[in-house]
């Protein structure tokens, strides 16, 4: 019965056999890629007719649409009058400027647009008076930063330092080059107690600078209007800098504080013009005619940065998969599968299932700690882990979530947390089980990992939540809110209730002033987050900040992380 | 019988019995043609020298090459690159297509048996044929006394009188007496045309309408003539005046054997500076009798000279009464004949090489006529590098980009270039010859408009608007021509057309797609989309600025503005400015599809909300700025204006201050000298080009500073021919 083929003899060709069926043995089936990788693909239940769908949607539209307004406002930048003098003097709109300075075809990734709403009781400063974001020039993924001359001038309240620190922050944490089209009267002086002295304040924008060159991330900037004392040092402090000549200035002192001071008497063009900087003192490094002209060249600088170039069309060279297909749902009906009532609960594998590349999610540990959702998916080919909420903090959650990062961070797999979060369980029980020491190992777990992180709340993010979720004080390279988001210790009821309990008299405006301090909108005039988005651009804004994160000289190795210790 | 004799002289070099060949043309002369029982003596041609260029010597090749025949070809310095000097096995180098002596040689040296002279150059030049025969080269054309007779205008006159063929009717003579001269005008019948024998260019000549005004035009006439041209002038001549006069022609075909048939007849009354530009058979509006009578009357006028080979009769049709009257006849294949091939399905080309080897017409004139009946009607249109808006004017320069219709047999295109070659000024400049048949004429003038539009030239003026304007005119379609066609209906064929707003759109977004390359057609979703609240598109809106640079065009001059808001890739909203400060025209939710196979040519389909639209905008890889828009069978040319800052930065200067060469050019004559004070529109210099004179004329007023070239030099396009002194108080750019 034996058929062994003796060692080295050549296999006859045996005439085909039936093997008898009693001593068949086990074979394995044939599974085809598409059969193996059906286990992923997120199933989607969302009934788009139903009367909760619908009313999510009504809502979640009513704040879109009052976002809306808001932002096409301050997009107009400053006063009708103000932009007519800009120009009349042949100036290009801060806008148009990063316009004509990113590769057409190409989108900009503006950051906090919000910044400075109703922030300041006597005036209005839209975006902040600073246009920051992220931009494709020459194929490069670059931080770009505009002042609006045409708000206030150009000058910076405490939140345009803010903002500007904010967009150098960025672009050192992802190896960004950083462009600044300057148009400022530097500080603003009656807050100058907000933007001078302190440590994130003025003079860090220049410690920033100097920084990031020795770190290698290339600076350029572009005078197109006044570099005034300190903001003389932008392009000072600058590998390359443009000027426009008539009309960028740079000097440490303008005419009149040098007549004071000197008694002497000095054009703005002879003291700080751009031909003088361009020929005689070597302040600046290329004269342009105009504001176009000036960006021709600063592209050109940019092209010769020797970055690796992430064109358009393919995606950078750390993306492992060229190709990718888009979600098995359309992004539009998170609108109505998202609560702004954030007591309903949102369903978030079909969130998952609307941002992540074919709606593919490889689950770990899908019925361990359910109310956190782990998993692998990719954005636009990029692979990442995401961590989601889908209802309160619990031990075991916790310890899931503090596995899964522990994956991540050793395989050098960024992380996208989906916030909706009321906090961690408490209670007796809770406690008991060690949900303080659990929590934080996610903590401890989302501070350490070394892989750039992104978060978008979606929903809540309150208390300890937060934390474990990472939230802004926990780094993510990007965070992001949707229309519907709240941000608080907890919610406004909870905290009256708190307060009553420990005796307190309570305020009855308190409430109402906690509700509005959660708001989304309240969040990002104050740069808690990087912007309010749509909930249908999510894909979007990840995928581009994960290019950004991933793209250019950015190098992000499996196993970097050193956690520490967690409790046991 | 002196042309009879004329004939025999002719014969006795032909091996075939004089009484043979005499019997045969009164056959064929008078009843249909019916080829001789006589036995040929054939000699196959096996060798050829094409002594020509372009399209002719590639269409020569091309039935040579069919027939066993090998090619060699001649090229100048100038066409050395040129297609026919690549398309034939061997290519041989000579200074002049004039040169028949270095023809001769050449033939000789390579042993070439047999030589076909195509058209223009040597084709007609009888003594060139005679020193070919002498050389033992079969010359591929009539023999050179035929072609000799044909050639004196006089001589062919008397013959084709003698023959019975109707010339236009005139008085020569020395009666010079007011009556005498009124009694010979009443003969010939008014309007009647009053020359001076020594006049020309217009001097002395007056059209008398009726005998009434006859002795005071003629008083007239005599002293403008006596003033122009001195003693002697004021001798008049007396000829029928034709006032609607068309041109119509025969081709003809004979062979040795004394058979000769009419191929048809060709209408080509449709003429710009006196050429051809639009040739058709059969005639329009023409009776049958009147037909047959044409063709009758053009074998009698070959016979009656002996020819052999292909010819052409040419008679001027009087609109009015009907008549018409012998002009010339052209002793070669014409540039039309393929008009006649089409109509007939021949090739006139192989019957050519048959002819010349000794063989009969392989065709009777019944055979003919009942193909003709079935094949219906074709025209050809010639493709001229020239620019109808400028009189016409010749153009030269580098095809940047062609593309053209497809053929079938039904649309045939004739041409000596491809895309990349250059037109050279140095010789004619016909492109190419497109021709197409119909079953009838009204189909076949549609069909050509149609492939015209698939016509596309970019890199020097051409013809093709203005052929698809003539196609549309009703007078043509309804064959209401004649040689004054285009004068006639010059408002209709000038009239300037409008330019969609999507053509301006179509160029602003074949702008971008190049500059993207071939990202837009990959779909990458994550860039070139809207992103975040608000009108998020500002950060990709982007203003393109166009001149149209078209004369023919309403728009001609006119700066178009078109912001392009890219909202998602390949979905596009566009707003069209125009000058005028009239509405703008907004377009909305465009879908664009762009694609760049060169740096040269971008393809886009793009649907608009109600329509879809194809387009090709060509941009010229040398002068950037220079846009071509091929959309919905027209073309549009459009500059793209460069941003504000060009200028300065760049250090240009717009100089008014100097007037350069607007094509490559001669300078013949300069008008001014250096120094001199010139009124605007002042003559500066005279230049030829294209066998053309033209007068440059001042842009403005001012003083010549330098003369840049002397008489006979030879320039490029783009060449400063004159210096201005620079105006003092001009503005002075910054300090």
């Amino acid at each position: 019965m034996s058929t062994t083929i003796p060692a080295f003899a050549r296999p006859k060709p045996v005439p085909a056999q039936r093997t008898p069926t009693s001593t068949r043995r086990g074979v394995a089936t044939f599974t085809p890629s598409h059969q193996a990788s059906a286990i992923s693909v997120i199933k989607s239940n969302v009934d788009p007719s139903s009367p909760e769908f619908q009313e999510n949607q009504r809502l979640m539209d009513e704040a879109i649409s009052r976002l809306e307004t808001l932002t096409r406002k301050v997009q107009e930048g400053g006063p009708a009058k103000a932009r007519e003098k800009h120009l009349l003097r042949k100036k290009m709109l801060p806008r148009d400027r990063v316009t004509a300075l990113i590769d057409p075809g190409t989108t900009f990734l503006e950051l906090s647009p919000l910044a400075g709403h109703e922030l300041y009781p006597e005036a209005d400063v839209p975006a902040g008076g600073i246009i920051t974001g992220i931009g494709v020039v020459e194929g490069v993924t670059c931080m770009i930063v505009a002042n609006d001359s045409t708000v206030k001038g150009g000058t910076y309240y405490p939140i345009t330092v803010k903002k500007h620190l904010r967009a150098q922050a960025v672009a050192q944490e992802n190896n960004l080059p950083c462009i600044y089209l300057v148009d400022s009267g530097g500080a603003n002086l009656p807050h100058q107690a907000d933007v001078f002295p302190d440590k994130e304040h003025f003079g860090r924008i220049f410690f920033n600078q100097a920084r990031m060159s020795a770190a290698g991330i290339p600076q350029i900037s572009v005078v197109m209007g006044p570099c005034t004392a300190g903001g003389a040092y932008v392009p000072a402090m600058s590998d390359e800098s443009i000027i426009v000549q008539e009309q960028g200035h740079i000097f440490l002192a303008g005419p009149p504080l040098v007549k004071a001071a000197t008694g002497e008497v000095v054009s703005p063009e002879d003291l700080g013009g751009g031909k003088m900087h361009s020929s005689v003192s070597g302040v600046t490094d290329y004269l342009a005619v105009d504001d176009a002209h000036a960006i021709v060249l600063a592209r050109r600088s940019v092209s010769n940065l020797n970055w690796p170039s992430q064109s358009t069309s393919s995606p950078s060279v750390q993306t492992p998969h060229q190709t990718f297909s888009e979600p098995l749902y359309p992004a539009e009906e998170l609108t109505g599968i998202a609560s702004t009532n954030l007591r309903k609960p949102i369903p978030i594998h079909e969130v998952i299932a609307r941002v992540v590349d074919g709606s593919v999610f490889s689950e770990f540990k899908r019925d361990y700690g359910t109310t956190l959702v782990t998993g692998f998916a990719h954005i636009y080919g990029q692979r990442v882990g995401i961590v989601a909420n889908n209802g309160v903090l619990l031990s075991s959650s916790a310890l899931k979530g503090a596995h899964f990062i522990e994956l991540c961070a050793q395989r050098g797999i960024p992380l996208v947390f989906l916030q909706n979060i009321s906090g961690f369980m408490v209670g007796r029980d809770a406690e008991r089980e060690g949900i303080a020491k659990n929590g934080a190992k996610l903590v401890a777990a989302v501070a350490c990992a070394d892989v750039p992180k992104f978060t978008v709340v979606i929903g809540g993010s309150y208390g300890a939540g937060n934390y474990g979720m990472c939230g802004r004080a926990y780094s993510p390279r990007f965070m992001w809110m949707w229309p519907n988001a709240r941000v608080g210790v907890m919610g406004g009821e909870q905290l009256a209730a708190v307060m009553e309990t420990v005796g307190k008299t309570v305020d009855p405006e308190l409430k109402a002033r906690i509700e509005r301090e959660s708001d989304a909108v309240y969040s990002s005039a104050r740069l808690w987050d990087d912007g309010v988005i749509p909930p249908a651009h999510t894909r979007r804004y990840l995928g581009l900040g994960l290019r950004a994160a991933m793209g250019g000289r950015n190098e992000v190795k499996p196993g970097d992380t050193r956690f520490g210790v967690f409790r046991m | 019988m002196r042309s009879l004799k004329r004939t025999t002289h002719r014969l006795g070099r032909t091996s075939v019995p004089l009484a043979l060949r005499r019997s045969t043309r009164n056959i064929t002369a008078s009843t249909s043609s019916s080829p001789t029982t006589t036995t040929p003596q054939v000699t196959p041609l096996t060798t050829l020298l094409i002594a020509n260029r372009g399209e002719i010597a590639l269409r020569i090749a091309r039935t040579a090459k069919q027939m066993g025949i090998r090619t060699t070809t001649l090229y100048t310095p100038i066409d050395a690159a040129s297609q026919h000097a690549r398309a034939s096995p061997h290519a041989l180098s000579l200074p002049s297509y004039l040169d028949g002596e270095a023809i001769i040689t050449l033939a000789k040296r390579h042993n070439i048996q047999a030589l076909h002279p195509g058209y223009g150059f040597l084709s007609e030049n009888a003594r060139f044929a005679q020193r070919c025969a002498e050389e033992g080269i079969v010359f591929v054309g009539p023999p050179a006394q035929a072609m000799a007779d044909m050639g004196d205008k006089a001589r062919s006159k008397e013959i084709m009188t003698k023959a019975g063929v109707p010339c236009v009717p005139g008085y020569h003579g020395e009666e010079q007496a007011v009556d005498q001269l009124g009694a010979r005008a009443k003969e010939i019948g008014f309007p009647v045309l009053l020359k001076s024998v020594k006049g020309g260019g217009g001097k002395g000549m007056r059209i008398v309408r009726s005998a009434e005004e006859f002795e005071a035009q003629l008083k007239s006439a005599r002293q403008e003539a006596r003033a122009s041209f001195g003693e002697g002038g004021e001798v008049m001549l007396v000829e029928k005046y034709v006032v609607r006069p068309r041109h119509v022609e025969v081709q003809v075909f004979a062979d040795r054997y004394g058979n000769c048939v009419a191929l048809g007849e060709r209408d080509c009354s449709v003429q710009r500076r006196h050429q051809k530009i639009l040739e058709e058979s059969p005639a329009p509006l023409l009776d049958d009798v009147t037909r047959k009578d044409l063709w009758d009357k053009a074998r009698t006028a070959a016979l009656a000279v002996g020819y052999v080979g292909a010819g052409t009769v040419e008679f001027i049709l009087d609109k009015d009464d009907g008549k018409f009257y012998f002009m010339e006849m052209n002793t070669r294949l014409q540039v039309e004949h393929p008009v006649s091939e089409m109509v007939t399905g021949t090739d006139l080309v192989e019957w050519q090489f048959r002819v010349a080897a000794g063989e009969k017409l392989p065709m009777t004139q019944d055979e003919i006529e009942q193909a003709i009946l079935e094949r219906g009607a074709a025209i050809e249109a010639r493709i001229y590098a020239e620019n109808p808006e400028k009189g016409f004017f010749p153009d030269s320069g580098k095809l940047v980009h062609l593309s053209t219709p497809s053929t079938n047999e039904d649309v045939r295109i004739d041409a000596g270039f491809v895309e990349g070659d250059t037109v050279s000024e140095a010789y004619d400049g016909m492109i190419a010859k497109l021709i197409v048949r119909g079953k009838d004429r009204e189909t076949a003038i549609r069909k050509m408009e149609l492939a015209l539009r698939e016509y596309e030239v970019v890199g020097l003026s051409t013809n093709i608007e203005f052929l698809k304007k003539l196609c549309r005119s009703k007078a043509f379609i309804e064959g209401d021509v004649e040689t004054g066609f285009i004068e006639k209906w010059r408002e209709e064929l000038f009239a300037p057309r409008h330019t969609e707003d999507e053509v301006f759109v179509q160029a602003a977004i074949g702008l971008l797609g190049r500059e993207l390359g071939t990202a837009t057609q990959q779909v990458d979703s994550l860039h070139g989309a809207a992103l975040g609240f608000g009108t998020a598109n500002v950060q990709n809106t982007r203003q393109f600025a166009f001149r149209v640079r078209d004369d023919a065009k309403e728009e001609a001059g006119d700066v178009v503005t078109v912001t392009l808001t890219q909202k998602s890739p390949g979905l596009f909203d566009a707003v069209v400015t125009r000058p005028g400060g009239g509405e703008p025209v907004s377009l909305s939710n465009i879908v664009a599809e762009t694609h760049t196979p060169s740096l040269t040519r971008t393809t886009l389909t793009t649907f608009y909300p109600t329509t879809r639209v194809e387009t090709t905008v060509i941009q010229d890889p040398a002068y950037n700025e220079k846009l071509t828009i091929f959309q919905h069978g027209a073309k549009t040319e459009l500059d793209l204006l460069p941003p504000a800052w060009f200028e300065k930065a760049l250090g240009l200067k717009e100089v008014a201050s100097s007037v350069v060469a607007p094509m490559p050019c001669k300078v013949l004559k300069n008008e001014v000298e250096e120094g001199q004070e010139v009124e605007k529109g002042a003559p500066l210099v005279v230049i030829e080009s294209m066998k053309m004179e033209t007068v440059i004329r001042s842009p403005q007023k001012g003083v010549i500073k330098k003369l840049a070239h002397k008489e006979g030099d030879i320039c490029k396009a783009g060449t400063v021919l004159v210096l201005f002194e620079e105006a003092e108080d001009s503005e002075t750019k910054d300090s």
